[in-house]
């Protein structure tokens, strides 16, 4: 029995009241949601239109589903954090015990990162890039929809811990020794590894997909040159991600050999070196900082520019600051650990370079000024997410490049002030971007604008929240204060402004209370808002040419573009006149087919990470051939594609125009 | 579209996809790349156990590289046949291919099973850690290349040289060809250099 299932006895349920209750209540929202698909009898609806479709705006729209559903998780933890830190002082010692509050704080940095950022950054870039480049689809259809599952696997994972075992306790990038077997006997670390690995697969993927997609799939005539600079920035991106994810897949397997095999790669004796691990994972994790904000910028570029209705100013240079800070994010790395004491030849390099890779990210800043300046702004909830990004991105960088300082970071290194500056560049950077860019592109997929007034209050709650919740650590970590305390001394003086931080955080979750809620009103109103011109914004690029929500084929004909924000030109040249009256003739569309496939080659991989975990030996063995068979049968399969005929292409067409008509 | 394409869309796929491996084969070598960084940052950490001049068997080495720059050549071989579409050679270098990998695995595993039995594991010191992960990934990639050709093999014999058949074998022999190379990489920089005492 006991090689049977490896290391999982009943042991592994949860103990304290706080983990059980939390997996108790999801469980029962998990089976709230089958029990409702069920009984509204709608699994063949949800399989057939979304769980195999290779629709990347559906795969973009599951993407952002799961990500915000993440959200709650890792707000959730956030909240605990606050709490602790807030209550836990002197004689009192909070909710949580040590080590649940550290697996809580490890739990929080891992799903923002990689399930909420991630998620809602792949969402968006499915959702926009092929509309972008005047494609219908992206290059490996297949492959998209198996990154997705792949992600919801490390998701399942994550999640998994909190009812089964435990999770990491070793913070977010397990800084080994303490995760080693030693220091971390537990089954913790390895969910950390386990559900990284199989989302980190999949976002290497992804990255494969995208940059073949934008290199190989561009509508005739847009050069490089002429790309939106969305696509330009996920391009860069997907750069990033082709050259740091394989080696976050490294480092995790070394680390998991290590803790199942018996190896030396980074443990404290037998010739291992922790320190190369930290190199390791910082050689993945700063590019992964770039690879997150990169679409961030991207958005901003295009919200920019279409809401004050200028061309963007400095398009080349906006270009070349990508590339600059694309090339430049593989040589700042060492500014995460100047303490390791590599001497003051490379910490002056690294440090010298962390402020020079500060410049081409000025220049974005002045040129998104610049756009604005003497345009006529609308300010709609977008332009609201940008300007508190302006406000919360300069102040986070101005932060970072004081921390770039090796002397001064030896001062603030592991302190609350770092906390607070990668929390304004991630929350106020690219959280904020990804909110500005869902809101912007939301019409597009779905056929309505969300409500605006409600997207305002989000962005004031999180704004105000924020800076409530983050300046008292700026404070705090010049006082002295160290990040993952669970408990310190009343003496200090620290505790008014852990409050005020509580307080900002519970104002957060007020603005993702107000995002909720925009959502569902959008839904229930969406009469009063629905997009009937496919441009409701007044774009410049091609998504905003056909209609929304988009056809599943993109464009009834491909475009051709012979300059940049061709939608806009083409607006300017016929305005005034009437429609062109031609009938455009279609032709026959080739479509990927739906497919199961990628659901189950996922649901294996799941089983075999799982399985590691535990130890369960024969469930490897079933979770490893399963993926490989699946694998095998779904690559030698030959027509995985379908035909729309040029009628029913005219059809859908006449109906859409008729829609335009009538409104 | 106003201007005729010269290429047919179903060739720009094909295209598309072959350039698509290849930027996966850029990623296997930035994997690669960090694997040989671990045993460059490690290879002297042999915790009192034997070092790499002690312990490799250059002459084993030696067949070993013979054996997969040889398979490289009759991948090479097979690939013309596919383009010549004849069918029967294609089989056949490819099964000449199929066997001269797994003489290369046999070699592998054997020098392997040696290492382990004389108490010089993976758990032995940080060298070997090392020294196995990069020589198993290897190992491991060959692994895949075997079972892909076993499959492609058996696929051609069924349904011919179709045209989504040859584009299987054309990303086939691009991995060949590159565990190759990655070959090239671990022979100098492991065997020779290790063999150097450097």
């Amino acid at each position: 029995m006991n090689s049977l299932l490896g290391k999982l006895s009943l042991n592994a349920f949860p103990h304290e009241l706080i983990t059980l209750g939390a997996a108790v209540s999801m469980a029962f929202a998990g089976i709230g949601i089958v029990v409702a698909i069920t009984y509204f009898k709608r699994w063949r609806w949800l399989w057939d239109e979304w769980l195999t479709s290779v629709d990347p705006k559906k795969i973009g729209v599951m993407y952002i589903i799961v990500a915000l559903v993440m959200l709650f998780r890792g707000g959730a933890d956030a909240l605990m954090i606050r709490t602790q830190q807030a209550t836990a002082v002197g004689s009192a010692h909070g909710l949580l015990s040590s080590s649940t509050f550290q697996q809580v704080f490890s739990a929080h940095g891992t799903i923002m990162i990689f399930f909420v950022a991630m998620g809602l950054m792949f969402g968006l870039i499915n959702l926009v890039v092929p509309l972008q480049i005047g494609a219908r689809d992206v290059a490996f259809p297949f492959l998209n929809l198996t990154s997705f599952w792949l992600f919801v696997a490390g998701v399942v994972l994550v999640n998994l811990s909190l009812g089964l075992g435990e999770f990491s306790a070793a913070g977010w990038l397990a800084y080994p020794p303490l995760s080693e077997l030693q220091y971390s006997p537990g089954v913790g670390v390895d969910y950390w590894i386990w559900s990284l690995e199989i989302a980190g697969i999949g976002s290497l993927l992804s990255g494969i997909n995208f940059f073949v997609t934008i290199l190989k799939l561009r509508c005739p005539g847009m050069t490089l040159m002429k790309m939106p600079l969305f696509v330009w920035s996920v391009l860069c991106s997907m750069f990033l991600v082709i050259f740091a994810f394989p080696i976050l897949t490294v480092t995790l397997t070394l680390l998991f050999l290590d803790r199942t095999l018996g190896m030396h790669f980074f443990t404290g004796g037998a010739g291992g070196n922790p320190m190369m691990y930290v190199n390791l994972i910082w050689a993945w994790g700063h590019p992964e900082v770039y690879i997150l904000i990169l679409p961030a910028f991207g958005v901003f570029s295009e919200v920019v520019a279409t809401f004050s209705r200028k061309r963007l100013f400095g398009y080349v240079s906006m270009v070349w600051a990508l590339i600059a800070i694309t090339v430049l994010s593989f040589s700042v790395w060492v500014h995460h650990f100047f303490t390791m004491g590599a001497g003051a030849d490379v910490n002056g390099f690294f440090g010298i370079m962390t402020m020079v890779i500060a410049i081409p990210t000025g220049v974005k800043i002045f040129n998104w000024l610049a756009t604005m300046f003497r345009g006529r702004i609308k300010f709609a909830s977008p332009m609201y997410w940008f300007l508190g990004f302006v406000v919360l991105f300069t102040l986070g960088g101005v932060a970072g490049v004081l921390m770039g300082v090796p002397p001064i970071d030896f001062q603030l290194h592991n302190s609350l002030f770092l906390v607070a500056h990668f929390h304004t560049m991630i929350v106020g950077g690219v959280l904020f971007g990804y909110f500005a860019g869902i809101t912007y592109w939301f019409p597009k997929i779905f056929g309505f604008r969300l409500n605006e007034l409600l997207g305002k209050c989000a962005f004031w709650c999180w704004l105000v929240g924020f800076l409530l919740a983050f300046v008292p650590l700026y404070i705090l970590g010049f006082m002295g204060a160290t990040r993952r305390i669970d408990h310190y001394s009343a003496a200090l003086g620290w505790q008014p402004l852990f409050i005020v931080a509580g307080i900002g955080v519970a104002i957060i979750g007020l603005g993702v209370g107000f995002i909720v809620l925009q959502m569902i009103v959008s839904v229930v109103q969406r009469k009063q808002n629905l997009d009937t011109t496919g441009d409701p914004w007044n774009g410049r690029t091609l998504e905003w040419s056909t209609a929304s929500p988009a056809p599943s084929y993109n464009f009834a004909t491909i475009p051709e573009v012979s300059q940049r924000d061709p939608f806009w030109a083409t607006k300017q040249a016929t305005a005034g006149k009437s429609a062109a009256a031609e009938k455009p003739h279609y032709q026959d569309i080739v479509m990927p087919n739906n497919t199961g496939a990628s659901l189950i080659i996922a649901a294996f991989a799941l089983v075999f990470g799982f399985a590691m975990i535990w130890h369960i030996w024969w469930l490897v063995v079933v979770g490893f051939l399963g993926v490989v068979i699946s694998l095998i049968t779904r690559v030698l399969q030959d027509d995985t594609e379908y035909v729309i005929s040029a009628a029913e292409v005219t059809k859908i067409e006449a109906e859409i125009a008729a829609k335009r008509r009538y409104a | 579209m106003s201007q005729p394409t010269t290429i047919a869309p179903a060739n720009r796929k094909d295209a598309t996809t072959v350039f698509g491996f290849w930027v996966y084969l850029m990623t296997d070598c930035v994997l690669f790349a960090s694997l040989f960084a671990t045993y460059a940052v490690l290879h002297h950490n042999s915790f009192g156990g034997p070092s790499a001049q002690t312990l490799f068997s250059l002459p084993n080495v030696l067949a070993e590289t013979i054996i997969l720059l040889t398979s490289s050549f009759t991948c090479g071989l097979a690939m013309l046949a596919a383009h010549r579409n004849h069918k029967d050679q294609v089989v056949f270098w490819f099964g000449v291919t199929f066997l001269l990998g797994l003489a290369f695995l046999g070699i592998e595993m054997s020098e392997f099973n040696r290492l382990v039995q004389t108490g010089n594991g993976w758990q032995r010191s940080g060298f070997l850690s090392s020294f196995f992960t990069l020589v198993g990934t290897h190992g491991l990639h060959i692994t895949v290349g075997l079972t892909w050709m076993a499959v492609m093999v058996a696929k051609v014999t069924s349904t011919g040289l179709t045209k989504a058949n040859v584009r299987r074998l054309t990303l086939l022999s691009l991995f060949w060809h590159f565990l190759d190379v990655i070959w090239i990489f671990i022979f100098t920089i492991v065997y020779l250099l290790g063999a150097l005492g450097s």
